[in-house]
């Protein structure tokens, strides 16, 4: 019989402390493993937004500001740009695509988007990939909507029906453009990016709304009717580049910048992308700390749990002793246990972990838009667990140690 | 009664002084004992004359402050504590006074333990029985009445008297020369005393060991060659009773 097999079934025979053991190092490890498979994720999934666009151009303002409202549709932007600029960058020589932006309206909490045809065909996310429709077509005429995969989910809309927009980004809105509904056109797929959540529109129809409208507010009296040369917008929120080559990104940037006839920044979207998880890195490592924290808090118990025990096992020890064991035998024993309880945690946290990842994906993914895939552990997270069993290993020492100082008290004298 | 020292005995205690604390009074205190290879010796002393210290300091678990400690030929003095680990392993098979089984463990692996931390005990069993498992269902067998009950059942379920034979057993697998018995007794009543006496005589004959039998009681005493008592052996005790 050797140490192992020894080890375990004196665990066996204390089995309610060592399950509840055993389950609270899963739960950390569970919570230590989940956190970093969402933040890698998250990473992965936040990076994949926006894919093939060299430079994103808005009025001169932040360009954590520029990429939150033109990629996330988060906040607003502080000035427009005109049409007119628009115009001028977009027919610069190296430039291969452009595509406006035109935000501001809402429908029930979504965003609506006014953008070119373009969009369906050039906007890429993630690994190079296009947008594609689920069912339905683009929009065509002025009143036409596409929306996102959430949008027809959570509102339950398919083609056909109608969309009322609101004036301005609340859920909740005064201002309702009743008079001119939309009719959805188009659904398209799921792209786990903002796109699922927001409603798109062409330019016309975002002005077609806002004729005989004085800011947010209905004019009494319809003064303009709906004509071609009305449609046409002054002004947009932003619009996306695609250049030719990469190599004058940086020239045509500094172009931008210095745009004489109105303020405007250019800013890459990789940078920005990275300026941005920069600053949310602070919640992401605060999350692996108070994990880290719970694993330390599981395995203090396990060492309260087998100091409490060591009394009760003198008899044990020297039951052992007599029939030959050495103090490496005894402290061998009490590390091999807890490392066994380790292991076992480990592997019920690591199951745990992967049936709820199963388990939970639909819904995460559906309420946040986050694709958490069943992988394999990557190297940070097996350097984690053996992070955990080397401590555990080390916290074993202390336990074995002081059963080494009682066998050293007690000899072989049984009297209890 | 003075010890003479024999040519090989197989326990050797000279002049023997040790205190359990720096500061403490010598529990053991200029303690002689010889013991000769196949003698059955009966160790009577009250309690808290030192009787388990000295068991402590035969079986290698502590070391005298002074004085010389010789078991089957070998100086524990001058060894390391992990060689005389391996000494007691090897040739020491100890039986108390009671709990002296593992609770976890069935009859059966309770009484293969030894042989887990001895090669020779366990290269003994194989060669007697043909297996250590083999060997300790014989000492079983002849301990129990044959085939009354499973030996794989843990030892949680066996009478105090039971759990003495199993003891005597795991004391005796792989015929260790020396078996130490530490009040085996005083927790039976009279007739589970009798027959453990007569079945641990039997088997300690058969198996050509030598007998340490340490006891407060004297009922047994005429079974043994020689009675020594601990005032004897540890004339000059501090000890406080």
């Amino acid at each position: 019989m050797n140490l192992r097999l020894l080890a375990w079934k004196s665990l066996k025979s204390r089995r309610s402390t060592a399950i509840l053991t055993i389950f609270s190092i899963a739960v950390s490890v569970l919570l230590l493993l989940g956190v970093e498979k969402v933040r890698v994720n998250a990473q992965s999934s936040f990076a994949n937004t926006i894919s093939g666009t060299d430079l994103i151009v808005g009025a001169r303002s932040g360009s954590i500001q520029l990429l939150l409202y033109s990629v996330f549709r988060i906040g607003n932007a502080t000035n427009n740009i005109t049409w007119k600029s628009y115009q001028d960058i977009a027919q610069l020589k190296g430039v291969k695509w452009t595509i406006p932006i035109s935000l501001g309206d809402s429908h029930r909490g979504f965003r609506v988007m006014g953008t070119s045809r373009d969009y369906f065909s050039v906007y890429q996310y993630g690994e190079k990939r296009t947008l594609k429709f689920s069912s339905g077509i683009q929009f065509e005429g002025v009143f036409d909507a596409v929306i996102g995969s959430e949008v027809a989910n959570s509102l339950n809309y398919s083609i056909g029906d109608e969309v009322i927009i609101s004036h301005g980004t609340g859920s909740t809105s005064f201002a309702q453009h009743k008079d001119k509904p939309f009719v959805i056109s188009g659904v398209l797929k799921h792209t786990g990016t903002p796109v699922d959540r927001t409603i798109h529109v062409s330019l016309a129809g975002i002005e077609a709304m806002h004729v005989n409208w004085q800011g947010a507010i209905k004019k009494r009296k319809a003064s303009k009717a709906l004509t071609e040369s009305n449609l046409q917008p002054e002004s947009i929120t932003a619009f996306l580049v695609g250049l030719d080559s990469k190599i004058i990104s940086f020239k045509m940037q500094r172009y931008i910048n210095e745009y004489s006839p109105e303020p405007l920044l250019a800013i890459f979207p990789g940078i920005a992308l990275h300026e941005l998880w920069s600053l949310m890195s602070v919640a992401e490592k605060a999350l692996l700390i108070i994990s880290l924290f719970v694993v330390l808090a599981s395995l203090t118990g396990m060492l309260a749990v087998s100091l409490a025990g060591l009394n009760e096992r003198r008899r044990e020890v020297a039951i052992l002793r007599s029939v030959g064991a050495s103090h490496w035998h005894i402290m061998g024993l009490l590390v091999t246990e807890t490392v066994l309880l380790t292991i076992a945690g480990i592997l019920m946290g690591v199951t745990l972990l992967y049936s709820s990842i199963w388990l939970a994906q639909p819904m995460i993914e559906k309420t946040y838009g986050l694709f958490i895939p069943i992988t394999a552990p990557n190297i940070r997270e097996l350097g984690m667990v053996s992070m955990l069993l080397a401590t555990s290993f080390i916290i074993g020492l202390v336990p074995a140690y002081q059963a080494y100082k009682n066998s050293l008290a007690d000899g072989m004298s049984i009297r209890s | 009664m003075l010890e003479s020292v024999p040519k090989s005995p197989l326990i050797a205690l000279k002049k023997v002084e040790f205190a359990w604390h720096a500061k403490a009074n010598s529990t053991i205190k200029s303690a002689n004992l010889c013991v000769e290879e196949l003698e059955h010796v009966f160790i009577q002393g009250a309690s808290g004359s030192g009787k388990s210290t000295l068991l402590n300091i035969i079986g290698g678990i502590v070391t005298p402050q002074s004085g010389q400690v010789e078991i089957v030929g070998q100086d524990f003095c001058q060894l390391k504590e992990l060689q005389r680990d391996r000494v007691r392993a090897d040739h020491i098979g100890f039986i108390f006074q009671q709990f002296n089984l593992i609770p976890y463990l069935s009859i059966l692996e309770n009484v293969m333990l030894p042989c887990r931390f001895s090669k020779l005990r366990r290269e003994n069993a194989i060669e007697r029985s043909g297996s250590i498992i083999k060997e300790a269902v014989y000492l079983l067998d002849r301990l129990y009445s044959k085939g009354r009950f499973s030996f794989h059942r843990t030892t949680g379920e066996l009478s105090v008297g039971q759990q003495q034979r199993v003891a005597a057993a795991r004391a005796l697998i792989g015929q260790p020369q020396l078996i130490i018995a530490d009040e085996p007794t005083s927790s039976l009543d009279y007739d589970a005393r009798e027959a453990f006496m007569g079945l641990l005589f039997d088997e300690i004959t058969l198996s050509g060991s030598t007998l340490l039998y340490v006891s407060h009681d004297p009922t047994h005493q005429h079974l043994f060659d020689r009675v020594v008592d601990m005032s004897v052996i540890n004339p000059h005790s501090e000890h406080d009773l």
